[in-house]
């Protein structure tokens, strides 16, 4: 930025057999020098443009998962560059490192550089103010401490002599530029910590259930490098009642959702006094820094199950995998182990709001307006004892369970309080009622608060690095003739104006100031 | 008024908007074709390093293409005003911040570039960018209307709230003054060295500079609120989504912009080829990502 500023920007001199030595102080310099910290900068966007262009595993699983399902040696090739995992690839680190690397190495010296710039006083009158860019000169009875007081009220640091004066303003411009990139380099090292010591972690609760916050209560739980189980913190909480509501018919948006909220009472600590709390969208459940987001909801369709023996097998909510958000028709898989003389297990399409098309049945709203399910039995081993882990809402992996009766594409749904009798007297299977299901977001990120800080401080020295000016001002006086020059130091700005304001106010009869 | 004749009102206005910016694209036009004759450019460089241009004109300008440059402003200014009250209206209508969708974006962020453009020219000499911005203006609303038209309506849970007056309203003024910057920086890659319609390189290059070095710390501003809202509506604040990270894309771009003007033998030319990847980059971020990438900040409905 300024003019002088710039002996960093040329190239270090090759070392000429300097040996290791002067290897690694030739490498130190290139690799702090600004030009290799702009291609560094560079390529660190450039690095992250894969990441917007292939699904990431840490955003989007599922779609990584149907990458591989449709071109297998394709998807094993990116992933062999780390494209899936961009983010956390040894190559991206490469670049944030070296970057990291070129940062402090060129914010250090500039610190030490600027410190000593500060405490030294402004320099000295040049002999000629004239031949400086900004000159004027001018008869009047000033005398030293008169041109000192007046160019201290503009806010200028001030020097002086027997007869002149020397002002000097527009530090701030450096030390700005010098917060911002500080700044930066914290608000990489908060990112870092609270990568190694937060966590995330997600649980599906259904309407009246709970949820303790442990590490065996998540569905998902990924913990930092340096994150024990011991310290989450031992909040836990009852989903009581969950409402949505969507944009009715008549708009073009139909069934778009409006508002989403889940009804929580919430122990802080065991033993700690009940709260309620509304859970929302954008405002997230705070335990002392813990936070508990709703990310996501579906219906649980409540089952009764009664075997061939006549016992009850099951009941309970089913919570199902919405497949289409717009009409929220669902996908339910429910297995029943404990059904004798065979266990049983049911694929269910849940739809919310259902019309009959013909001899379909398709739902045309995600609210629970008119609720049904279509089923299809099935009978046999569930394998639940085979040791190979399964899904909860997937029945494929079930090599051993027959069609109980005839498929048909579509069975006829039933309403709530209807039920279907299985055929061969194997039971039947009662739809009681609706309940629906959140899915929430725990996550513990101790980097929040000091990334939050430095952006700030990153943007207050960005602001202050680019509009402050740095300038000199000095003044003669000699046998009532005042010679006044001024120097703009940040090159491209305008000081004419604010020149000939310091000159008249340093001019008790206000002459016009010939400036240039 | 109903919710319903408000909306309606505000399409009026907008197809009204686009008329006018062409009327006035027209005018800008006329002045820059007969107004201004190719002019002696003579670049003097100040004992303190700033550039001078000193112009002579061969012939005196024509009347009434200068005329014309004049109600081009006026009309400018209605388009304007048309404008503002069509997002005013949209806004009235759903009752909640107008910039929810992306149509409802693209027509703030064109009021945005043009509010720069106006006010701009109050204190400065760039009514030769009139032209150019209406132009853009003009095809951007055209472009917002027929291919990213939205009905007036509610937005999804996560869109409701505050921080779409904070994040969202940073994110159109920064993209407002870049639109101008790239404008500039298009215009200095245009034109050639010696006599043109065109205004002297320095100046293009001073616009260009003046309206990023506001652009982008507001920019900055726009991408940490990004950030504090996404921890809030997400729960985490950076996630690496598309869009985050071609606004950081964008941001780096701007900021090598930043750093290549300030480095010798970068300046000029090769500065402004930069801040126009930049620009690229920007609008590649508003309507490629939400075409091409999906991810959480796809709320923007383009069928
Ligand atoms: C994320 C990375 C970075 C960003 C966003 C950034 C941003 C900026 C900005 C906005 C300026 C002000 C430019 C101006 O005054 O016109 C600046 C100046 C500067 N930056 Fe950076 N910077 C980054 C990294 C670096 C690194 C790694 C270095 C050093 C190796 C560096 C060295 C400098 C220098 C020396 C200046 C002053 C320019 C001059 O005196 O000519 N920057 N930076």
């Amino acid at each position: 930025m300024t003019v002088t500023d710039q002996q960093d920007q040329k190239a270090a001199p090759k070392p000429v057999g300097l040996g290791v030595v002067g290897w690694l102080r030739w490498g130190w310099r290139t690799l702090t020098s600004m030009r290799t910290a702009l291609i560094l900068l560079f390529l660190f966007a450039l690095a992250s443009v894969p990441g917007s262009v292939f699904p990431q595993r840490a955003v989007d699983p599922g779609q990584v998962a149907r990458y591989f399902a449709d071109d297998r040696v394709k998807a094993e090739w990116l992933d062999r560059f780390w494209l899936f995992d961009v983010f956390r690839s040894p190559w991206f680190a490469a670049i944030y490192l070296l970057l990291f690397l070129s940062l402090i190495g060129c914010v250090l010296p500039r610190t030490l550089a600027h410190l000593k710039e500060i405490r030294r006083r402004p320099p000295a009158a040049p002999r000629n103010l004239l031949r400086l860019p900004h000159h004027a000169e001018f008869a009047a009875d000033l005398d030293v401490a008169g041109a000192a007081a007046a160019l201290r009220k503009r806010r200028f640091r001030v020097d002086t002599g027997p007869d002149w004066v020397a002002a000097e303003k527009g530090h701030l411009r450096e030390t700005g530029n010098l917060v911002f990139h500080v700044s930066l380099l914290v608000l990489l090292l908060a990112v870092g910590a609270g990568s190694l010591y937060g966590y995330k972690g997600n649980v599906l609760v259904v309407e009246g259930d709970g949820f303790a916050n442990t590490v065996a209560a998540y569905d998902r739980y990924s913990p930092g490098a340096s994150v024990n189980a011991e310290s989450l913190e031992p909040f836990s909480f009852r989903l009581t009642d969950f409402q949505a509501t969507y944009i009715g018919p008549g708009h073009e948006k139909v069934g778009q959702p409006l508002t989403y909220s889940a009804k929580l009472s919430v122990l802080d600590a065991p033993g700690a006094p009940e709260r309620t709390v509304d859970l929302r969208v954008n405002e997230p459940l705070d335990v002392n820094g813990t936070l508990t987001y709703l990310i996501g909801h579906g219906y649980a369709p409540v089952f009764r199950v009664t075997d061939g023996k006549g016992q009850v097998a099951y009941e309970g909510p089913v919570p199902c995998l919405t497949s289409n958000t717009s009409t929220y028709e669902s996908e339910c898989v429910i297995k029943v182990p404990d059904a004798r003389p065979q266990q049983l297990a049911f694929l269910g399409r849940f739809l919310p709001s259902t019309l009959p098309v013909g001899e379909e049945w398709i739902s045309v709203f995600p609210g629970a307006a008119n609720p049904t399910v279509q089923i299809w039995p099935f009978s046999g081993d569930l394998g639940l004892d085979s040791g190979v882990p399964q899904s909860v809402y997937d029945l494929g992996a079930h090599k051993n369970l027959k069609p109980l009766g005839t498929m048909t594409e579509q069975p006829r749904p039933l309403a709530v309080g209807q039920s279907l009798d299985l055929p061969d007297g194997a039971g039947k299977i009662e739809f009681t009622g609706v309940k629906e299901w959140i899915s929430l977001q725990t996550t513990y990120d101790p980097g929040r608060m000091p990334a939050l800080l430095a952006s700030i401080a990153a943007v207050i020295g960005l602001v202050l690095s680019l509009t402050v000016r740095r300038r000199r001002v000095w003044v003669r006086m000699k046998d009532g003739q005042v010679t006044v020059g001024g120097l703009s130091r940040t090159e491209g700005s305008n000081f004419t104006d604010e020149f000939a304001e310091i000159v008249a106010s340093l001019n008790p009869r206000s002459g016009v100031p010939d400036d240039r | 008024m109903t919710a319903d004749t408000l909306a309606t009102l505000s399409d009026q206005l907008i197809l009204a908007t686009i008329l006018l910016y062409l009327a006035a694209m027209v005018g800008y036009a006329l002045e820059l074709a007969y107004a201004t004759r190719p002019v002696q450019v003579r670049e003097l460089v100040a004992s303190d390093g700033t550039t001078v241009t000193q112009e002579t004109t061969a012939t005196e300008p024509v009347a009434w293409a200068v005329r014309a440059g004049r109600y081009a402003v006026g009309l400018s200014w209605i388009g304007w005003a048309a404008n503002l009250t069509a997002t005013l209206t949209r806004g009235l209508a759903v009752e909640r911040w107008p910039w929810g969708n992306m149509y409802e974006f693209v027509v703030a962020m064109i009021l945005a570039a043009v509010t720069v453009y106006l006010f701009m020219q109050l204190r400065y000499p760039v009514r030769f960018l009139g032209a150019f911005v209406s132009v853009i203006a003009a095809v951007g609303l055209g472009f917002s209307v027929r291919v990213l038209y939205t009905q007036a309506g509610p937005v999804v849970p996560a869109l409701d709230s505050y921080w779409v007056a904070i994040h969202v309203t940073a994110a159109i003024a920064a993209s407002g003054l870049f639109t101008v910057g790239g404008v500039a920086a298009v215009l200095y890659l245009v034109r050639r060295e010696g006599p043109s319609r065109l205004p002297a390189l320095a100046d293009l290059e001073r616009v260009a500079h003046r309206v990023i070095v506001i652009g982008f710390p507001i920019w900055t501003f726009a991408v940490i609120s990004g950030a504090l809202w996404a921890d809030k509506a997400w729960g985490r604040y950076w996630n690496w989504d598309p869009k985050e990270v071609w606004a950081f894309i964008t941001w780096v771009a701007y900021a090598a912009y930043l750093h290549a003007r300030a480095t010798a033998g970068w300046k000029g030319k090769a500065a402004l080829i930069v801040s126009l990847v930049a620009f690229g980059c920007l609008l590649f971020n508003l309507v490629g990502v939400n075409i091409f990438f999906g991810g959480l900040h796809s709320y923007a409905d383009v069928k």
